[in-house]
């Protein structure tokens, strides 16, 4: 691998972990805390969101980050063929 | 059969199998020992690094803290899972590729600093020895709650489970047991759980079961918010703390979690990268269950307190009250002379536990000489909200068992997987890297054992004596770790222009200012009492956000240092460009 590649190949990575950064800061700084009285208007069944999100919803979306983070690496490695 | 009886045969069980993996999983020698042999697959690996995570105070104290603090309860939820994202992001996958042993490993082989290297095993050794004195209490405490022995016998007991698989079997040893103490406590905890929101909701998932409907047809939040500002509560969705320290908290505890030796760690054990990837999403997969299930339990349990105990005339109470009661959980105080209780904002007694006499009260209560001048009437300990579950429920006796083996495991996975962090640092970070770097193998290994070993001793030694700042436990560790290593390891990997200086400067005053504020604020060992209030915090930060601030001045510091001072030398550049491409990790571990 060729530093031009190894380059491009961590510039992509680079820009998946921004777009899921922003995600996760989102969904608990911003939905779970900064916003948390706005989304309390809103409600979904007995929950109001913003309380949902602080206590369940964050949560539920960092896991799903994860794994959609191991799927576009795992694309990634495979099309700098850097995966083993 | 007897509670008690259930609890020896759970638990002895249990404690059978820990040892009996044990056996199974021997370490030969310093690889397995230290990373296992670096072929644990993902999703034991994520099963054990649930275990080692999640502590007594997940198991037995969430629920609780959740409960007697609604929304500001939310800090631990995110806190504690929001860094298994950074984790898996931005750190496992590449100190996965650099492929050794330990944190200060990393630390002091990117920064060419053995200055470095020092910094890190001092910090290792001190977030780590402040967290086991905690979970060495715990094992104590639960001893003493379900068989009924003293706390220091319960402490001998654990430090000898603890010492004879981790010992043994270092890290391979650990990580099996770990396994197994993973499914003992989820099991222990869900049981109950999903019998109450049965019970509470007709629903069998807690989590649905939390935004669901009572038998009354009324939404459980909205009652329960009902309830508590009927009481003059404040609604148990809206938060008391500010703002800034909500957002500081949460900050300090995700990049504190990041950043603690012991959970790194278990992503050196992994073959791959792509599997310390993977394993990161596992290990918070199974850490989700818990800590989703907590905050519905919460909902269940303040719920079911206050409908309970209100108004209601002692003489009629349920017999979980008194049996609480008895173990000194529960205080009930007749202050407006009714016979009933009345449960009502601020404490019912003065000083953190209830004091009580020998005598019993007009209505057969217990008695207490420490009650306070506020109206309210009932005193109830936190930890009761997880403990009490099983009998509130009528659950079988086998289930309250159950309860305590799943505590012990908390406890004593994550002791053991802190204990791994000590015994290496000894062995590996100062004896094999700078005292005596030409052992052999095998002495490495007897090395590692009896540091092993000393370390259960000092931690038992801590569990039995808590020392003062056992309480701030969480505050320390997660604040220093946050200001130390989280800055010091995503600087070493996502920057090539960080340099031995800055790291070391950046450390050492991220270090510095979030010990400062933790003595002057938490502790009270600096200033005088009367300037240590809450009015005189920084920006309204709490010392247990603080990390935060001191993780931002790590960041600050160390890359203006690195700027004035010579850029790191080739070859380490090398490295911080191999770390990035995750190829070849199999062999990078033989060294």
């Amino acid at each position: 691998m060729d530093s031009l590649q190894r380059k491009k190949y961590w510039q992509e990575n680079l820009k998946y972990l921004s777009i899921l950064l922003l995600i996760w800061f989102l969904v608990s700084y911003g939905f779970g805390i900064l916003f948390v009285d706005e989304l309390n208007a809103i409600r979904i069944g007995g929950f109001k969101l913003g309380f949902w999100f602080a206590q369940q919803g964050a949560i539920y979306v960092f896991v799903i980050l994860i794994f959609v983070y191991v799927f576009l690496m795992n694309k990634l490695d495979k099309k700098y063929k850097v995966n083993e | 059969m007897q509670i008690q009886t259930w609890t020896f045969i759970i638990v002895g069980l249990t404690f059978a199998l820990y040892i009996g993996i044990a056996i199974w999983s021997r370490a030969g020698s310093t690889k397995d020992f230290y990373v296992a042999g670096g072929g644990v697959s993902p999703l034991a690996n994520g099963l054990a690094t649930a275990a080692d995570w999640m502590s007594a105070a997940s198991f037995l104290g969430m629920a609780g803290i959740i409960a007697f603090s609604g929304y500001d309860g939310s800090v631990y939820l995110m806190g504690w899972t929001g860094g298994y994202v950074l984790l898996a992001l931005l750190l496992a996958p590449y100190l996965r590729k650099f492929g050794k042993f330990t944190v200060p490993d990393f630390i002091g082989d990117r920064y060419y600093s053995n200055v470095a290297r020092t910094v890190a095993v001092i910090a290792a050794l001190f977030v780590s020895f402040t967290y086991v004195a905690g979970q060495m209490r715990g094992v104590g405490v639960v001893f003493s709650r379900f068989l009924e022995v003293d706390i220091n016998t319960g402490v001998v007991i654990g430090m000898v489970i603890v010492l004879f698989y981790a010992v043994l079997g270092g890290m391979k040893g650990i990580t099996y047991t770990q396994v197994a103490q993973y499914c003992v406590l989820i099991f222990a905890f869900m049981v109950p759980a999903i019998f109450i929101s049965l019970l509470a909701t007709g629903n069998p998932v807690p989590q649905l079961g939390m935004g669901s409907t009572g038998n009354d047809g009324i939404y459980l939040l909205d009652k329960l918010d009902g309830l508590m500002t009927e009481l003059g509560f404040r609604a148990y969705t809206d938060g008391s703390k500010s703002k800034i320290d909500v957002f500081f908290i949460t900050a300090a505890l995700m990049m504190g979690t990041a950043g603690l030796p012991h959970v790194i760690i278990r992503f050196f054990t992994v073959p791959k990268v792509k599997d310390a990837r993977k394993s990161a999403g596992y290990a918070l997969l199974f850490i989700a269950i818990l800590y989703t299930t907590a905050p519905a339990i919460a909902v269940f349990a303040r719920t079911n307190l206050m409908e309970t105990v209100q108004d209601t005339p002692y003489k009629e109470i349920p017999a979980w009250f008194t049996k609480w009661e008895d173990t000194g959980l529960i205080a009930w105080t007749d202050k407006n002379g009714d016979g009933k209780i009345q449960y009502l904002p601020g404490s019912s007694i003065t000083g953190k536990k209830p004091l009580f006499l020998e005598e019993r009260g007009l209505h057969g209560e217990r008695t207490i000489y420490n009650d306070s001048d506020t109206a309210n009437e009932l005193y109830v300990d936190r930890d009761i909200t997880v403990l009490a579950n099983p009998e509130i429920a009528n659950l079988p006796n086998w289930v309250i068992a159950l309860v305590a083996a799943g505590g012990l495991a908390a406890a004593l996975s994550t002791a053991a997987g802190l204990l791994l962090v000590i015994s290496t640092s000894v062995s590996h970070d100062l004896i094999k890297k700078q005292l005596a770097p030409n052992i052999s193998d095998r002495k490495e290994l007897l090395i590692a054992r009896i540091s092993a070993v000393f370390a259960v001793i000092v931690a038992g030694y801590f569990g039995i004596n808590p020392p003062g700042f056992v309480a701030s436990v969480v505050a320390l560790a997660f604040g220093l770790a946050a200001s130390s290593f989280f800055p010091a390891i995503v600087m070493g990997i996502f920057s090539k222009r960080m340099n031995r200086e800055g790291a070391i400067s950046g450390m050492i005053g991220g270090l510095a200012i979030a010990s400062y504020y933790i003595a002057r604020f938490k502790l009270g060992w600096i200033g005088s009492p009367e300037t240590s209030t809450s009015n005189e915090w920084w920006f309204g930060i709490s010392p247990e956000g603080f990390g935060t601030v001191g993780m931002l001045v790590n960041f600050v510091i160390a890359i203006l240092v690195s700027r004035f001072t010579a850029p790191p030398p080739e070859e380490v550049q090398e490295i911080v460009e191999n770390i990035r491409i995750p190829s070849g990790a199999g062999d990078a571990i033989e060294h």
